[in-house]
């Protein structure tokens, strides 16, 4: 329940700081924290346009897109306590429901008929086809480590062992930043600023939705860099009370912002062609974290 | 035992009735009789699923033996999803069949043949004597022949079939040997002898003896590689006969290597890994060729191994398990192997049935020439798309939980932290998630392409939703799938007799704990999925009340400007597909043909792929042509002089009497040469 709260909470502002810190980079003094949220309600007061094409299944994708965000929070735990869905192995449930998610999105983009959307569902379904192994594998070395599968027990139980525990805290940081921009289209692999349509993924899925949906779908976006930055935060609050946990996971996200817009400032989108190789890699860096984990357990000789 | 009798006294008389009757009631006395041995057989299994073993001796002939019928539950849970996938296809096949009713002697064949494979597949799910096992394969096989080549006067269908026969038959072969060598070291047609064969020799003989069975079973259930008949028979037969056959089938030959493993000791271990590696291959290679198939029926038929390989995880995982002597591993392997086989039988006939009914009104399966069928057959959509969504295993459906299961086995299982296990766990697990990954790809392709959008192609007469003889038997199984998926561990309580002949076999007394926290983990599963339908359900209720009173102006799909209507400009199938095409390119193989457009007013472009299957290529292919260049050395013989006929005809009747009397001789000469 907490971890609900904190990650609305903190989706509100978590836009407003990256879009901050990309101002600053470029030398302009930048919106206010929560104009992204401003931005949203704005759309949800607003009517839409649909194109004649579109049948049903375009208008409940983007209400289902949100849902399976919502449901994969409620799995997310904080601290010493449980998500309010708990169970063994729910992790493969959180992937699997977001899953569910992306397959609607990218069907409610496939029903408009658009010469360009199609592309972008295309691009969509491969890149998050490819990023999933590496969220297993890394889950999977995890519960190997911790003798447990899932979420609460392999975090509570992450830190009572040695401190290299936080070395693999670190790389398994890098991998699910890796996955966040991945999930939600950003720099590396997708410019969400860019203005043509041939180079766009994400944001030309939704080229056609406006409205109350498009609001949802950026809240979406919003409220998922959110359940990232707090199953981060996961990987350090461990067994420590909630007032510093509150602290610890405040200062994740914030600076897990500050990363996404210093990110979206200094490096350039990849060429297309090789995004696919480079999101492979993520899953060999899962591997190393396995065979990281097989080192500590005294697994190699 | 009076039931059984029953059950083959209305057989037989339905099959003597049959081709006597109207067109019209042949089909609805064939729904009839597989509706009523459907319930009858259910009738008599359901207790052995709950755990009561039955059993009956039939006398036999003095060439068979005496013929055990012995009921477990294992048989219990096939015979029962056999059934109900067989009622379904029947009751689509009945409206199906309407467009064929002037072939009245097919049609008559096609009732008999049904009813036939209905009685072989149950039969096979509780024989227990070798001989009869092999002669009712021989029936479901040559009857399953007969309902593929329904159209046999197309070429491809024939050939299609064809290709069934010979392959199943290679199958037998396989499953003959392995039974010659049970009988001829034990005496004994009965499948006691099997345990008995597998207790007396070395694991080593054993494993030996179960991959005959192996090879023999997997040519059915499709595992690569020997599965290259499945995509050829599955969009030459019927959409009904497709149904069924992938549904429930090619499952009997999951049920042969269950029983094996029951049956058979053996080192488990070594069992698991390879069962392991075979399938995670088979499931990735099904999905990536899958993704590619332009004709929708053979899309599916790539599914159908790909979800082969999914259960064949689960069976890998349950027999590592028996080898550890992990009763977790074994229930959530075979647990979850069990359900995929239900679950799969459920979302892949109602995919077929689904692209039966896209076929009957465009009379086309190019995936390229759909579009926008949502708007003309809005409920074959969304059942089509509740099955799409169940077979990537997505949640709240059915096939999640199976996945779930089989997942949770995977991760349990490293906790036994040998290399070598460990290695192949995360294999399998990545296997996993690819499957999963690409499945998506190819449902949203398929999906997309199909339903969504414009038309791409004007069909001679405008498509419309099929009748509700056709969709009421797909809403049976669409409720089967939701109802899994909402209530599992209702459906997992069911699968406990099944497992517990497995993990009767080791010593392990007791650990009911991990049972417990897993009927509790379904029941949170259960519960968070009928959670996430009434929080769907909630957020577009939310969104219906806000936006009521909002303007909503109807304009064209934005173009960059164009605003005229064009279905030509939209994306297409093979185009949603061509980044992941050009990644799997290096590793199979597709045939390209391409004429580029060219010039400042092009006139005339092209492109054309041909997904080609290596492993047919490499394993089928040639060592065919390797064969038939050998044989070719021989044609001299067949020159079609009939004086050369009659000359081997000479020769042969001189070679028969001749031989003896020249062996003859030899034996007194090397007498006559001792006796000096």
């Amino acid at each position: 329940m907490i971890s609900l709260v904190l990650i609305v909470l903190t989706s509100l502002f978590f836009m407003g700081i990256v879009i901050r810190t990309k101002s600053i980079a470029s030398g302009r003094k930048g919106p206010g924290l929560f104009q992204p949220m401003k931005d949203v309600i704005r759309l949800w007061k607003k009517g839409a346009v649909y194109s004649k094409t579109t049948s049903f299944i375009f208008q409940i994708a983007p209400s289902i897109y949100f849902a399976s965000i919502i449901m994969a929070i409620l799995v997310i735990p904080f601290c010493q306590h449980k998500g309010i869905i708990s169970f063994n192995g729910d992790f493969v449930f959180f992937a699997y429901v977001l899953a569910f998610g992306k397959f609607f999105s990218i069907i409610g983009a496939l029903d408009t008929g658009s010469s360009f959307e199609g592309m972008g569902a295309s691009r969509e379904a491969l890149y998050s086809m490819l990023a999933e192994p590496a969220f297993f594998i890394l889950m999977g070395s995890f519960a190997l480590y911790t003798g447990h599968t899932s979420f609460h027990e392999i975090f509570v139980s992450l830190h009572f062992g040695s401190y290299i525990s936080y070395g693999l805290g670190a790389l398994a940081t890098f991998v699910l930043v890796m996955i966040a921009m991945i999930e939600n289209s950003r720099m590396p692999v997708d410019d969400p600023k860019t203005h043509l349509e041939l180079t766009m993924v994400h944001e030309v899925m939704i080229l056609d939705n406006s409205g109350f949906d498009l609001g949802l779908i950026l809240y979406g976006t919003n409220l998922k860099f959110a359940m990232y930055g707090a199953l981060i935060a996961n990987f350090f609050t461990g067994s420590f009370t909630i007032l510093i946990g509150i602290l610890i996971f405040l200062a994740v996200q914030i600076i897990f912002a500050i990363t996404v817009g210093v990110l979206e400032s200094f490096s350039a989108r990849f060429r297309m062609g090789n995004n696919a190789q480079f999101i492979f890699t993520l899953t060999s860096i899962s591997i190393l974290i396995f065979f990281g984990v097989l080192l500590i357990m005294g697994k190699f000789v | 035992m009076a039931y059984i009798q029953t059950y083959m006294a209305i057989l037989v008389a339905s099959l003597l009735v049959v081709p006597f009757l109207k067109v019209k009631w042949k089909g609805i006395m064939t729904l009839s009789v597989v509706v009523f041995n459907a319930i009858l057989s259910g009738y008599i299994t359901f207790p052995a699923l709950l755990g009561e073993k039955i059993a009956f001796i039939f006398e036999g002939s003095i060439i068979t033996g005496s013929i055990p019928i012995r009921i477990d539950a294992l048989s219990g849970w096939f015979i029962l999803l056999i059934n109900f996938t067989l009622v379904t296809g029947a009751m689509y096949g009945l409206h199906y069949m309407k467009t064929y009713k002037k072939q009245t002697a097919n049609i008559t064949l096609h009732c008999l043949a049904y009813l036939l494979v209905q009685t072989s597949l149950t039969a096979i799910c509780v024989v227990q004597n070798s001989l009869v096992f092999l002669f009712v394969w021989e029936i479901m096989a040559i009857s399953c022949f007969v309902l593929i080549i329904f159209e046999y006067y197309k070429q491809d269908t024939l050939k299609a079939g064809i290709n069934f026969l010979i392959q199943s038959h290679a199958g037998v072969l396989f499953l003959t040997l392995g039974f010659i060598w049970v009988y001829y070291r034990t005496g004994s047609y009965d499948f006691e002898a099997i345990s008995q064969f597998s207790i007396n020799f070395p694991p080593v003989t054993s494993l030996a003896l179960f991959f005959f069975f192996f090879i023999g079973f997997a040519v059915k259930a499709g595992f690569v590689p020997f599965h290259t008949w499945l995509p050829y028979a599955h969009p030459a037969s019927p959409s009904h006969i497709s149904g069924v056959m992938s549904g429930v089938i090619i499952k009997i030959g999951i049920f042969g290597i269950l029983r094996m493993l029951q049956l058979i000791q053996t080192d488990y271990v070594v069992l698991g890994y390879i069962i392991l590696v075979f399938s995670v291959i088979s499931g990735i290679y099904g999905v990536m060729l899958a993704i590619l198939q332009h004709n929708l029926k053979k899309l599916l038929a790539y599914h159908s191994i790909e979800n082969i390989g999914i259960i064949g995880i689960g069976i890998g995982l349950g027999t590592l398990g028996l080898g550890q002597q992990n009763s977790t591993l074994i229930l959530l392997g075979f647990g979850g192997a069990l359900l995929h086989v239900l679950n799969h039988s459920l979302f892949k006939s109602l995919l077929f049935y689904g692209a039966g009914n896209v076929y009957q009104t465009t009379h086309t399966l190019n995936i390229e020439h759909f579009g926008g069928l949502v708007k003309q057959m809005p409920q074959t959509t969304i059942l089509f798309l509740v099955a799409a969504l169940a077979i990537c295993g997505l949640p709240p459906f059915n096939g999640f939980i199976s996945e779930f299961l089989i997942y949770s086995g995977l991760f349990d299982g490293m906790a036994s932290k040998e290399m070598l296990n460990l290695v192949v766990l995360l294999f399998s697990v990545f296997g996993m998630v690819l499957i999963g990954g690409l499945a998506i790809l190819c449902f949203t392709k398929a999906f997309g392409a199909i339903f969504l959008g414009k038309p791409r192609h004007h069909f001679p007469s405008k498509p419309k939703e099929s009748g509700y003889g056709k969709l009421t038997p797909m809403y049976m199984a669409a409720a089967f799938i939701v109802a899994i998926g909402l209530f599992p561990q209702f459906f997992f309580s069911m699968m406990r007799e099944p497992i517990k002949l497995y993990s009767d076999k080791i010593n392990i007394t007791g650990d009911f704990t991990s049972a417990i926290s897993i009927t509790e983990t379904m029941q949170i599963i259960g519960f968070s999925t009928t959670g996430f339908i009434v929080l769907g359900l909630l957020i577009f209720f939310i969104r219906k009340t806000v936006t009521a009173q909002k303007p909503k102006p109807i304009l064209t799909t934005w173009g960059c400007g164009y605003v005229g209507e064009t279905e030509k400009m939209q994306y297409t199938a093979s185009s949603f597909i061509r980044s992941y095409r050009k990644l799997a390119e290096p590793m199979l193989s597709i045939q390209k043909r391409k004429i580029e457009i060219e010039g400042v007013f092009p006139v005339y472009g092209r492109h054309e792929t041909h997904p080609q299957d290596k492993i047919e290529e490499f394993f089928i292919d040639k060592p065919w042509n390797l064969m038939k260049l050998f044989l070719g050395k021989f044609r001299f013989l067949q020159n079609g002089n009939p004086q050369f006929y009659v000359l081997y005809g000479a020769v042969f009747i001189a070679l028969i009497i001749g031989f003896p009397i020249i062996a003859e001789t030899i034996k007194k000469i090397i007498y006559f040469l001792n006796q000096i």
